[in-house]
């Protein structure tokens, strides 16, 4: 027998598990403190997200009502659900949950993570930051948050506005960084503007405090309103501590028909680099037509809020199991 | 000749880089918070044997190199030309001066030593981690030095110019780490 040689044992130490343990019930105690209240959502769903980089999993159902197996996909986020939810008129509510996302492995991405998600109506994606920001302080024990636009964090670090800078100048700045042979085949402007971020802005911001970026570009909208007073811009922001992404979030975009033709977009795109279309959720689309009340939503990547509040450097650190030996 | 995408590297992968043979030494996933996903990929050009970042676009796909290491004795040198066999197949190989590199002064006759081949010529001559090596030269040390503060200068056989310890003297075998180029203690006789 070979079972003797495998690797069994947890990848994070018990003790550390300990810790995850206690997090997670000081984030309940949160968020119960400001009644928000705490949700469920499938994790198995019909359809999945169109983004272009974002790919999920998929199972096939054999059942009842079922017989010929029907396709369906693990979460990418509970972000779909949620906002039926929401539109339902449930209020304010969170999630703890696991998401699913194929091909994402490494030091900070194990495919299958934990992940915090929160909507509050009536907030708007400032007032959400601070609130964000009041929960990384008591987890983390970190001062308070730097905010910056991506046009400011671009400009300072890049010397570079994202906003009007044509394709040879993203070129250009690419080239610097060491990226010449990248960007001279590469013509799509966001994943240029994403491939300097990475390695040009990331590495310098939220290295003491965490750090909010806002107003992405419109065309990083994802499901994000756009700014009424500046449409060059998207009301999304992320937040960054130690070259760690953290969360992602959105002054939530409640146009059914903008979001159809986002989505629409996305399958577009998907088609002309020759990736397989996904199929459009339709329940989402008639939870916006009935009306999403106005609201911001934010997705927080746990395992690495663990990561960071217990000084640890790889994901595998914090999970019971990572894929390795899943 | 194979191609491999980003989700395929990892350490000890041979592949084509700016038509150079190279080594995968580590791949790192770095995604934004959305959108493109990128592999950072520290590499060894095997012939310059300058090491550099790359960065590529997840599930890009790069030509493999077709590189590969084997065991083999070393010979002797005719001054141009290294030759080294198989001491199964009694097969010859001859390394230039490009592939032996720094390392000619490690060459021992009869020790294995690792060829790599690309596209079936040697570009680099690897010799074991320690090898033994005769002194031919050194000053004579102080008598009862064991500590080896400072050591000194010692030609050995093959040319190579180890640190040794006060107390060796000329005509004796020394084992030395080939990576440190370091003194590692009097052969085992």
């Amino acid at each position: 027998m070979t079972s003797h040689s495998v690797h069994w044992q947890p990848t994070a130490d018990i003790e550390v598990l300990q810790k995850r343990a206690s997090m997670m019930r000081a984030i309940r105690d949160f968020f119960a403190k400001r009644d928000v209240w705490e949700v469920e959502t499938p994790n198995l769903s019909s359809a999945t997200v169109t983004d272009e980089h974002l790919q999920g999993f998929s199972t096939v159902f054999v059942g009842p009502g079922a017989a010929a197996g029907r396709t369906l996909y693990l979460q990418t986020s509970p972000e779909y659900a949620m906002k039926r939810l929401l539109a339902a008129g449930s209020g304010a509510i969170y999630q703890i949950c696991k998401a699913y996302r194929n091909e994402e492995a490494g030091r900070r991405h194990n495919p299958e993570f934990t992940m915090l998600e929160w909507y509050r109506p009536g907030f708007d994606h400032f007032a959400l930051m601070q609130e964000l920001d009041e929960l990384i302080q008591s987890l983390c024990h970190t001062q308070p948050a730097d905010r910056i636009s991506y046009q400011q964090a671009c400009l300072e670090h890049l010397q570079l506005d994202p906003l009007s800078s044509n394709l040879e100048e993203l070129r250009e700045a690419a080239n610097k960084l060491g990226h010449g042979d990248l960007a001279a085949n590469e013509s799509d402007r966001d994943v240029l503007l994403q491939l300097l971020f990475c390695d040009g802005v990331e590495p310098h911001i939220g290295q003491v405090r965490p750090c909010f970026v806002y107003d992405f570009p419109a065309s990083q909208a994802s499901l994000a309103k756009l700014n009424p007073d500046d449409r060059r811009v998207a009301q999304r922001f992320e937040l960054y501590f130690r070259n760690l992404e953290l969360a992602n979030g959105f002054h939530e975009l409640d146009n059914a028909e903008e979001q159809l033709a986002r989505f629409e977009q996305d399958n577009l795109k998907r088609r002309q680099q020759g990736k397989a279309e996904k199929p459009i959720d339709p329940y989402l689309l008639g939870a916006l037509e009935a009306g999403l009340p106005p609201c911001a939503g934010v997705a927080v990547g746990l395992d690495r809020v663990f990561m960071l509040a217990l000084n640890k450097s790889q994901i595998r650190d914090v999970l019971s199991f990572d894929i390795g030996n899943a | 000749m194979a191609f491999y995408s980003t989700n395929e590297f990892k350490a000890g992968l041979k592949i084509m880089l700016d038509g150079e043979p190279c080594n995968v030494l580590e791949n790192e996933y770095v995604k934004p918070g959305k959108g493109q996903a990128f592999n950072r990929v520290k590499i060894r050009k095997l012939i310059s044997g300058k090491v550099l970042e790359k960065t590529f676009k997840s599930g890009d796909t790069v030509e493999g190199a077709d590189v590969m290491d084997i065991s083999l004795a070393y010979l002797y040198t005719d001054g141009e030309f290294w030759h080294f066999m198989n001491n199964d197949t009694f097969e010859q190989i001859a390394a230039d001066k490009a592939a032996v590199g720094d390392n000619l002064k490690w060459l021992v006759e009869n020790d294995p030593c690792t060829i790599t081949l690309w596209n079936g010529s040697p570009i680099t001559v690897t010799p074991p981690n320690f090898v033994e090596l005769q002194i031919t030269e050194t000053d004579p040390g102080l008598k009862g030095d064991t500590a080896g503060t400072g050591g000194k200068p010692a030609t050995c056989s093959t040319g190579a110019v180890v640190r040794v310890p006060l107390f060796i003297q000329t005509g004796e075998v020394i084992k030395v780490d080939t990576r440190s180029g370091e003194y590692v203690s009097r052969a085992q006789k």
